[in-house]
């Protein structure tokens, strides 16, 4: 049987994404920043995950505002990278696991998640900038390597109304009972990404709340996820920011695994850009 | 359950981008959305009122575009996602962006940030 053997939340910043792309990490601004993800790829080294599922939101590049799904998962082959308008350098591609995306889908909607499925489906800095972070490492001809499967599940977080918080939660929970009902022995480890508080426009546009984004990091970290349950989604963007809703998705990875995992590593970083960054790992 | 009206907004200094700000802001927003294609990128930057025309942007909001105006785009329905792809044709960072909307200068928003998180 599968099984979910950790999970991560981590920033999804673009400037990290072009900082790995200038190969900036030994800079001194930078280096306190990647060498805060050792912790984590040592653990994956020990689990060796075959399959991500990475829980994100779409910034504008696969979904516009025509068809707007508020969840949709991935079931393609592999998942392809593409210009977003903005200078960050296109990626190659991904491989997909449709087998797992299908018993996901399967069993997302059997569980009354009436998901969007997308067999084909670009995927942005939110989905690319963590696995480049969580996967670095390079082939003897300086290819990125791509050690792992992976299913995307996207989340709306462009226009209200949003998914809740509750919602969101009970989301990483259907995911969890699916990957445990999904016959092959796998490895699986959940993603979610983006945050931590921050907004882009406004006259507000700056506004960051770091002791949010710390009790955020707590509740999550210790599952005492009741205290940010309560919240709606536009609670979440008077605490974090328009964009700080991003949340969603570290609610969404929390509910896939057990509250037996634990806050393994934790490591917070004043402003990457507009927004404050973060990756924490949940493990038995 | 969220029981905020509809098109109402509480929050200081934040326009929520619901249903209201969806309708106002389709043209302009399905505009920005093309520019994720290099070609249309350079095709606005030939002719901006031209490649406007194409996409029926209504006129305050080509105003606006032509003034830079971030602020006025984003409370016209602008959605900040689907800007950020015709600000990154300016070669405006999200600094620049932020600070713009403030009224302040890039300097001083970075410092703001830099102070918030630490």
């Amino acid at each position: 049987m599968a099984r979910i053997v950790g999970a991560v939340a981590t920033s999804h910043i673009p400037l990290i994404g072009k900082a790995i792309a200038m190969g900036w990490q030994n800079e001194p601004q930078w280096k306190s920043f990647f060498d805060s993800y050792a912790p984590v790829h040592e653990w994956l080294r020990s689990v060796q995950p075959d399959v991500a599922i990475v829980v994100y939101n779409d910034h504008g590049l696969n979904f516009f505002l025509d068809k707007m799904p508020t969840f949709a998962v991935g079931a393609a082959p592999e998942y392809v990278n593409a210009d977003e308008g903005w200078g960050l350098p296109v990626v190659k591609p991904f491989p997909g696991h449709q087998e797992l995306s299908w018993h996901l889908i399967e069993s997302l909607v059997a569980d009354e998640f009436d998901i969007t499925t997308c067999q084909e489906m670009t995927v942005d800095h939110g989905f690319t900038v963590p696995l480049a972070l969580l996967w670095p490492s390079k082939d003897d001809q300086g290819n990125v390597a791509r050690p792992v499967k992976t299913v995307p599940i996207v989340l709306n977080t462009v226009q209200f109304p949003l998914p809740s918080p509750v919602r969101c939660h009970k989301l990483g929970e259907a995911i969890g009972r699916a990957v445990a009902s999904f016959p092959e022995d796998l490895r699986v480890v959940v993603l979610g990404t983006g945050g931590l508080s921050h907004q882009l426009e406004g006259e507000r546009a700056g506004f960051i709340n770091k002791p949010f984004d710390l009790m955020c990091c707590d509740a999550i970290g210790s599952d005492d996820i009741d205290r940010l349950l309560r919240y709606s989604s536009r609670d979440l963007v008077r605490e974090a920011g328009s964009q700080g809703v991003e949340l969603l998705a570290w609610l969404a990875m929390r509910g896939a695994v057990s509250g037996s995992m634990k806050r393994k590593h934790f490591a917070y970083h004043g402003a990457v850009s507009n927004t404050a960054a973060a990756v924490m790992l949940l493990a038995p | 359950m969220d029981t905020t009206p509809f098109g109402h907004d509480d929050i200081p200094g934040t326009i929520v981008f619901d249903g209201h700000q969806a309708m106002k802001g389709y043209a302009l927003n399905k505009m920005c959305f093309s520019f994720n294609d290099a070609a249309n990128r350079e095709a606005f930057k030939r002719d901006e009122d031209a490649y406007c025309g194409k996409f029926r942007v209504p006129p305050a909001q080509r105003d606006a575009i032509k003034r830079r105006d971030v602020l006025a785009l984003v409370r016209d329905g602008g959605n900040i996602y689907y800007l950020a792809k015709w600000a990154g044709i300016l070669g405006l960072n999200v600094q620049q962006v932020g600070a713009l909307q403030r009224g302040i200068t890039e300097e001083a928003f970075r410092l703001m940030l830099k102070e918030e998180s630490a």
